[in-house]
C-alpha cells in the first residue's frame, strides 16, 4: 500500500514536471507572479545549459538509434524548508528552469502543493491542454474524406 | 545528513572557474610528470572520496566517461550519487569499460593490466587511473626519467599499489597503449604519464 | 621546405566588417528578429535544426541570419556551437506512435486508423507565385474540425499483421546505440550509425541517391507507407530521480519506405523497408533518408551492390555537408608553397618533353635529309 503511494506520488509528480517543461518560460513567469509565489532558492546546480542526445528507433519500434542532439537547460535548488527541486527543460532559458525547479520544490512541501497545483499547474495544464486540443482540430480538418464513385447499374 | 543531501552538496562553488583550475593543474602535472601541483579545496565529497579526487572527477568526468569505483568507493551509495549526480558520468560495467577509476585504497588494488590500455588504433582510449595517495613523501621513493622530465625526478607516494614498479614496467613495454596515473593527495596533484619510466633505485 | 607566412590581419579585420555591413545591409529596411525567422521561415530553420543535429529554433534562426541566409554556413555555425555544450545524457526513444500528428498520409492504404491527414503541405498547390503573400495581406485562421483523440498506428504495424512485412530493425540484444559524435566511422558499420550519420546528411545529396535509385540504380520498388510529421515528447533517465524526467516536445518527420523485395537465398519474397527521421518537417528528407537506408541495407539482403546509393563508404563518407565543404572549400585557402612546388616539377616535365619533341624532329629531318 505505501509503495503504491509513493508510485502514485512519483506519477504526479512527474506529471507536474512534465507540464512546467512543456509550458512557455512566459506562461510561467507571469501565473508565478500571479500567484506571488517565491522567486528565489538556494541553487545547488545550474541553472545551466546542456545536450541531451535525441533517440529515435529503427522502423519506429525497433532497436534505438542517435537522432542528433537538442538544447537542454537544468536546474536543482533547495528551499529554507528543505525540499530539494529538481527540473530539466528544453531549450536555453535559464529563469525557466529555475522557476521550474522551485515548483518541483513547493510541490513536494505538504503545505505549498495545493497552492502550486491551483494557482500554476493547473492553469498551465488548461492552457497546454487547449492548444493541443486546437493543433488536433486543425489538423483533423484537412482530413481526407474520400466518395466512392458508384458505376453502373449495379 | 541523509544520501540525498550529501549527494547534491559539495560541488564546485564556481563551476566553470574551478574545473578550469582543476584541469589546470591535472594538465600540468601530466606535462611534469612527479611533480606537485597545488590544489586549494574545491570540492566536498562524501567520504571515503578525497576532496582533490572528487575535484578532479568533478572537472574531468561526464557522461561520456563511464567511471569505475574500487570496493571501498563502491560501497556507500552516497558516493555513486554524488559523482552521478554532479559529473552525470556512468558507472562502468568492468575496470576494462572505464575511462576513469577512482581508487581510495590503491595499496589493494587489482592489478593495472586489468583497466583498459587502449588500442593500438586508439591508445587515447585507455583507463586513466586516479589514485588517492597520502602523501608524496612517505612511502617508497621512485626516481622517474622521461618525458617532461629534465633529468629526474623523484617522488615517494604512501600507499601504492603491490608490485608496483614491476607492474610499471610491463605498462611501459606496452606502449602506445597502457595506463595514465593520476595522483590525488591532500595538497595537490602528481602524474604518472604512460611515458615516464621509473628508474629501479641502488640501494 | 616550410615557408610561414604572416600578414593579412588587417584585410581579414576589415573583410569580416564589410561582411557585417553587407548582411545588414540597407539601413532603411529594418533588421530581421529572430522570432520572424523561427515563425516565417520554419522549414529552414528545421533544416538547419536537422543537419546541424541541435534541435533549437532559436539558435538555427540566429545561425541563418549571422549566415545571410546560406544554409551550409548555417548548418556549419550550429555545429560549432553544439561542441562547447555538456551532454546530460541520451534520451529514452522516442514514441512515434504517440505523435500528437499534424500531418500524416499513406500512399499504400486509402482507409487506415486515423485516416489521411494532410496537414499544412505545399503538395496539391498549384506553385504560382502568390503577390498577395508579397504585399503581406491578413492571413485567415485555419478551420478546425471535432476529431475523438485516436491513437495512430503506424502503417508498419498493419501490414505487419499478415506477416509480408519485415520487422522493425532490432540489433542484439546488448547493443549500445553507436554514436558518430563519440566514435570515428569504421566501416562496415550497424545500421543503427547509418541512421544516424544519414539523420545529419544533406538533403541534396541524400535526394539525389534517393533519387538514383528510383532511377535504376539500385532499384527497390519503394511506396510511402507513411509520412507523419508531429511533435514527440521526450524523456530523460537522470540519476537523482526515481523517474524518467520530461523534458517537453520535438518536431520530427518519419517516413516508413516500404519495398517490395521478391526474395533471395537470404529471405523470402516479402516487403523489406527503409526508415527516415528527421528533426523538425523536413518530409523529403525522412523519404531520401529512407530510400537511402533501404538501398544501403543491399548486403544484408543478399542484393548485389552495383550503384552508389548502396555503397556505404561512398554515402555515408559523403553526406555530411560540413565535412564536404570544409574540405572543398579549404582549397581556397593559401596552397603557395605547394604550387609552387608543383609549377617546378611541371617545368621540369615541360623540359624534358620539349628535349624529347625536338630530339625527335631532328631525327626525323635527319632520316628525311638522307
Amino acid at each position: 500500500m505505501r509503495e503504491q503511494e509513493a508510485r502514485d506520488q512519483q506519477l504526479e509528480r512527474k506529471a507536474v514536471m512534465a507540464t512546467l517543461a512543456q509550458s512557455t518560460g512566459d506562461d510561467i513567469v507571469r501565473l508565478w507572479n500571479a500567484a506571488g509565489l517565491p522567486s528565489e532558492a538556494e541553487l545547488l546546480r545550474g541553472p545551466e545549459t546542456g545536450l541531451v542526445t535525441v533517440r529515435g528507433r529503427i522502423g519506429g519500434g525497433g532497436a534505438p538509434f542517435n537522432v542528433g542532439e537538442a538544447t537542454v537547460t537544468r536546474a536543482t535548488v533547495r528551499l529554507t524548508s528543505g525540499q530539494v527541486g529538481h527540473c530539466y527543460t528544453m531549450g536555453r532559458d535559464k529563469q525557466k528552469a529555475k522557476l521550474a525547479a522551485i515548483a518541483d520544490a513547493l510541490w513536494q512541501d505538504p503545505t505549498r502543493r495545493n497552492e502550486v497545483e491551483t494557482k500554476l499547474i493547473a492553469p498551465l495544464q488548461a492552457a497546454l491542454a487547449s492548444e493541443r486540443e486546437r493543433r488536433r482540430a486543425e489538423t483533423e480538418a484537412t482530413k481526407v474524406d474520400f466518395f466512392t464513385m458508384v458505376r453502373g447499374e449495379d | 545528513m541523509d544520501i540525498a543531501t550529501q549527494a547534491i552538496e559539495g560541488s564546485f562553488a564556481d563551476p566553470v572557474f574551478d574545473a578550469q583550475t582543476v584541469f589546470r593543474a591535472v594538465m600540468d602535472a601530466m606535462a611534469r610528470p612527479g611533480t606537485l601541483q597545488p590544489l586549494p579545496i574545491f570540492a566536498r565529497p562524501p567520504a571515503p572520496l578525497s576532496a582533490t579526487a572528487g575535484a578532479i572527477a568533478l572537472a574531468l568526468c561526464d557522461n561520456d566517461t563511464p567511471l569505475w569505483l574500487d570496493p571501498v568507493l563502491q560501497a556507500p551509495a552516497a558516493v555513486k550519487s554524488w559523482l552521478g549526480f554532479h559529473t552525470g558520468a556512468p558507472l562502468a560495467n568492468t575496470p576494462a569499460d572505464a575511462h576513469f577509476a577512482l581508487i581510495a585504497t590503491p595499496a589493494e588494488m587489482m592489478a593495472l593490466d586489468g583497466f583498459s590500455q587502449g588500442t593500438q588504433d586508439y591508445p587515447d582510449r585507455s583507463t586513466t587511473l586516479i589514485l588517492q595517495v597520502g602523501d608524496l613523501v612517505s612511502g617508497a621513493p621512485l626516481l622517474l626519467e622521461g618525458p617532461g622530465i629534465e633529468r629526474t625526478a623523484t617522488i615517494a607516494p604512501a600507499q601504492m599499489p603491490r608490485h608496483f614498479v614491476e607492474q610499471w614496467k610491463q605498462n611501459n613495454q606496452r606502449f602506445p597503449r597502457g595506463i595514465d596515473i593520476v595522483l590525488a593527495t591532500p595538497d595537490g596533484v602528481a602524474c604518472l604519464p604512460r611515458t615516464t619510466r621509473i628508474k629501479t633505485m641502488e640501494a | 621546405m616550410y615557408v610561414a607566412v604572416k600578414g593579412g590581419e588587417a584585410a581579414i579585420a576589415n573583410a569580416h566588417a564589410l561582411l557585417a555591413d553587407r548582411r545588414r545591409g540597407d539601413r532603411s529596411v529594418p533588421a530581421l528578429r529572430l522570432d520572424q525567422i523561427v515563425e516565417q521561415l520554419a522549414l529552414g530553420v528545421d533544416r538547419v535544426m536537422s543537419e546541424g543535429s541541435l534541435y533549437d529554433r532559436e539558435l538555427a534562426a540566429l545561425a541563418i541570419v549571422q549566415a545571410r541566409g546560406d544554409m551550409i554556413e548555417a548548418i556549419f555555425l550550429v555545429r560549432a556551437y553544439r561542441t562547447t555544450l555538456p551532454r546530460f545524457g541520451y534520451t529514452k526513444a522516442i514514441d512515434t506512435g504517440a505523435m500528437l500528428v499534424e500531418r500524416r498520409v499513406s500512399a499504400t492504404y486509402k482507409d487506415l486508423p486515423g485516416g489521411q491527414l494532410l496537414g499544412p503541405t505545399f503538395d496539391y498547390t498549384h506553385r504560382l507565385l502568390d503577390p498577395e503573400l508579397a504585399a503581406g495581406g491578413d492571413v485567415a485562421e485555419p478551420l478546425q474540425r471535432a476529431s475523438e483523440a485516436e491513437a495512430m498506428q503506424r502503417v508498419s504495424a498493419i501490414l505487419a499483421r499478415e506477416g509480408l512485412i519485415e520487422p522493425d530493425g532490432d540489433m542484439p540484444q546488448d547493443h549500445v546505440p553507436g554514436d558518430i559524435t563519440r566514435e570515428p566511422l569504421e566501416f562496415p558499420m550497424a545500421r543503427d550509425i547509418r541512421l544516424q550519420a544519414l539523420s545529419r546528411g544533406d538533403e541534396g545529396f541524400l535526394l539525389a541517391l534517393g533519387y538514383s535509385t528510383q532511377r535504376g540504380y539500385a532499384r527497390n520498388h519503394p511506396f510511402v507507407g507513411e509520412v507523419r510529421i508531429g511533435e514527440v515528447e521526450l524523456e530523460l533517465d537522470v540519476p537523482e530521480l526515481p523517474f524518467a524526467v520530461p523534458l517537453g516536445s520535438v518536431r520530427v518527420t518519419e517516413c516508413q519506405m516500404v519495398n517490395q523485395f521478391k526474395g533471395s537465398a537470404k529471405a523470402p519474397p516479402q516487403f523489406t523497408r527503409g526508415y527516415g527521421l528527421v528533426f523538425g518537417q523536413s518530409e523529403r528528407k525522412a523519404m531520401a533518408m529512407a530510400l537511402c537506408d533501404r538501398a544501403l541495407r543491399a548486403s544484408e539482403f543478399g542484393e548485389d551492390v552495383v550503384a552508389a546509393a548502396q555503397d556505404e563508404e561512398f554515402v555515408i563518407s559523403h553526406s555530411d555537408n560540413v565535412q564536404a565543404t570544409g574540405f572543398v572549400e579549404h582549397l581556397k585557402l593559401p596552397h603557395y608553397v605547394d604550387f609552387q612546388a608543383e609549377l617546378d616539377l611541371v617545368r621540369r616535365m615541360r623540359a624534358e618533353h620539349d628535349a624529347r619533341e625536338n630530339a625527335g624532329k631532328a631525327e626525323e629531318k635527319r632520316e628525311a635529309a638522307e
